[in-house]
């Protein structure tokens, strides 16, 4: 039952934030509003959730989808042996979020590759730039409207 | 466009590439430096050399037919990454494996475990001038890659273990080549340790050299032997155990310093566990039921006889489904779902067989799995694997999203070789054991 007990804290710890909770398959979900991430990222780090590492960050494209980009969070707690996924909905004609990158070093490059891949910006990031594509790339090639063959133009020699 | 160093760069110093190719970079990376000297004031990191769009071309092939895909990622151990896959797709689809193909799967995963620490250690000793070890530890490497040759039938790409089971059993003398392999692995870890030790000149070079913090190790997402370096206790196989390992006995070796010298001690002492589980596993397994006699009809002649009645002979298969017999079916596949390559012998001879072969392969048919997401990982060669997989109910993943281990690791290099002189590079980028495919996708 501590499981229960503990999305519970965290529930009525961030209630302005979190729009609800969920299990999938045995994981804990947090679906957090949008304003919201940092100050709950930022609580959950802290004591007395210690959710001490970020093991993962990615996006889904839900083209269809009203909230078309889904930013996708998987915390890990040390001390508790837990994780936890956290989610937030972006609309498709804003998708720009608060970078957590002052928070975990590694957000720095993986939300960097969420750039890079489905050009959701990010508030706040030191050094927002491509990352595994290259400079004079056209377009994000994870989203979806992205056809899955398509041939970029050769960019010129550098010096 | 210019590199971000290059605008920051101060007028007097020196801006020097180390890569994208340069013998110590392991594949394709490159970092950027800017000297004073010999000092390293500031480095960028280029990455992406390697990007071959893997999660593009997940989404657009079959939740079968991406497994090979995923050899691709950690080369040195493919098998670790199909298992990763696998268990995460089993998860989502709720299918239980038989215990033979369990410990199969246990076997196999740390047989690339060992190799993968072998690589690592090879390479990053042989760039800091020992090529002995570099030569004995690729000797040692060949014999466990004789195990997984004779199981899976290549050694680098196998795409050996499958959703629901393994694609085929253990051959008669695995045994014997197991036993060859643990002995000649041992014989090389005792040498190396005697080589490197106590050898002032690799003292000299990865002792006290990138240190990373506890603190600083957590916050970059630091996992595996490099987490453990710095005294953590985190280890995917003790802290979600998986397949049998809470049923195993074997330790988790922690470092001190968080250095490059105990980067190289946790990776050889967790060789050493990886052995041990190794005999534990072997020991846990049966033998393999008696070779299936290669004495029945061709396939053909059994596509004739079964026109008109189920043809009474046993189908010779071709030697590419050794181990696959459909009499082995039950000890190797699931049987909970159809969520397995039906037998090849019925494929041949009954239509019910062969509509179950089209069922499995067809488009839009195959493995359904429900509508949700789901996170799973893995313990890999170089920290914790993890598949995030979104599926949408059809026949292909909606999306699938890797967490390499070695993106997190890579991501630290600017920081720890910050105000270090440039030969410190070599070790300390040795040590984190970059893998290209991994981290470029």
């Amino acid at each position: 039952m501590e499981k229960e007990t503990l999305i519970g804290e965290i529930r009525k710890r961030f209630a302005a934030e979190i729009e609800s909770d969920a299990e999938s398959l045995g994981d804990q979900v947090l679906i957090v509003r949008r304003e919201g991430l940092r100050a709950v990222m930022a609580g959950l780090q802290a004591a007395p959730f210690d959710y001490a590492v970020l093991l993962d960050l990615t996006c889904v494209d839900f083209l269809a989808s009203e909230n078309r980009f889904e930013m996708v969070y998987h915390i890990f707690s040390l001390s508790r042996n837990r994780r936890l996924r956290i989610k937030v909905s972006l609309p498709d004609d804003n998708p720009v979020v608060d970078s957590i990158a002052g928070l975990w070093k590694n957000a720095n490059w993986l939300e960097r590759e969420v750039f890079d891949m489905f050009g959701v910006a990010f508030m706040g990031h030191p050094d927002l730039r491509r990352i595994l594509m290259y400079e004079g790339f056209e377009g994000h090639p994870l989203r979806k409207s992205y056809p899955w063959r398509k041939e970029q133009p050769r960019i010129p020699l550098k010096d | 466009m210019d590199a971000r160093i290059q605008k920051e760069a101060r007028p007097d110093t020196m801006l020097i590439n180390m890569g994208p190719s340069h013998p110590a970079m392991h594949g394709t990376f490159r970092i950027m430096l800017e000297l004073e000297g010999e000092k390293i004031l500031n480095s960028e990191i280029e990455i992406g050399y390697l990007h071959r769009g893997f999660e593009k071309t997940c989404e657009n092939k079959t939740y079968f037919n991406l497994l090979p895909y995923t050899d691709r990622l950690n080369y040195v151990s493919p098998q670790i990454n199909n298992l990763g896959y696998v268990m995460t797709m089993e998860k989502l689809l709720g299918v239980r494996v038989p215990e033979r193909a369990t410990a199969i799967r246990v076997l196999m995963s740390e047989l690339s475990r060992v190799s993968d620490h072998l690589t690592c250690l090879a390479a990053m000793a042989m760039e800091n001038g020992a090529f002995t070890v570099f030569l004995y530890m690729m000797k040692a490497r060949e014999f466990l890659w004789d195990v997984i040759e004779a199981t899976s039938g290549s050694r680098m790409t196998t795409a050996y273990i499958r959703i629901g089971g393994v694609r085929a059993d253990l051959n008669d003398e695995w045994r014997e080549s197991v036993k060859t392999a643990l002995v000649e692995t041992r014989r090389v870890l005792k040498d190396v340790h005697g080589l490197l030790d106590k050898n002032q000149i690799f003292l000299n070079r990865t002792r006290g050299i990138g240190t990373i913090s506890k603190e600083d190790a957590l916050s970059y997402g630091w996992t595996g032997p490099c987490l453990r370096s710095t005294g953590i206790l985190y280890d995917v196989r003790k802290a979600h155990p998986y397949a049998i390992y809470d049923r195993l006995a074997f330790d988790v070796p922690l470092g001190e310093h968080g250095d490059n010298f105990d980067r190289y001690v946790v990776r050889m002492s967790e060789m050493e566990q990886s052995l041990r589980i190794i005999e534990q596993v072997a020991a846990l397994i049966p033998d393999t039921a008696p070779a299936v006699k290669a004495d029945g009809i061709e396939p053909a002649e059994a596509v004739r006889q079964g026109r008109l009645r189920k043809p009474g002979q046993r189908i010779r298969l071709s030697p590419n489904l050794e181990g696959s017999e459909k009499d082995r079916y039950q000890d190797i596949l699931t049987r909970d779902a159809p969520v397995c390559v039906p037998p090849k012998e019925d494929t041949y001879t009954t239509m019910e067989g062969l509509i179950s072969h089209f069922l499995f392969f067809m488009k839009g048919y195959g493995i359904r799995p429900p509508k949700g997401d789901v996170y799973f990982s893995v313990e890999g060669g170089n920290g914790e694997l993890g598949y995030y997989i979104v599926s949408d109910g059809t026949d292909r993943p909606y999306r699938l999203h890797l967490r390499a281990p070695c993106f997190h690791l890579v991501s630290a290099i600017e920081q720890l070789i910050r105000g270090r002189f440039v030969a410190d590079v070599i070790p300390t980028f040795g040590s984190m054991n970059m893998i290209g495919g991994e981290l470029d996708r």
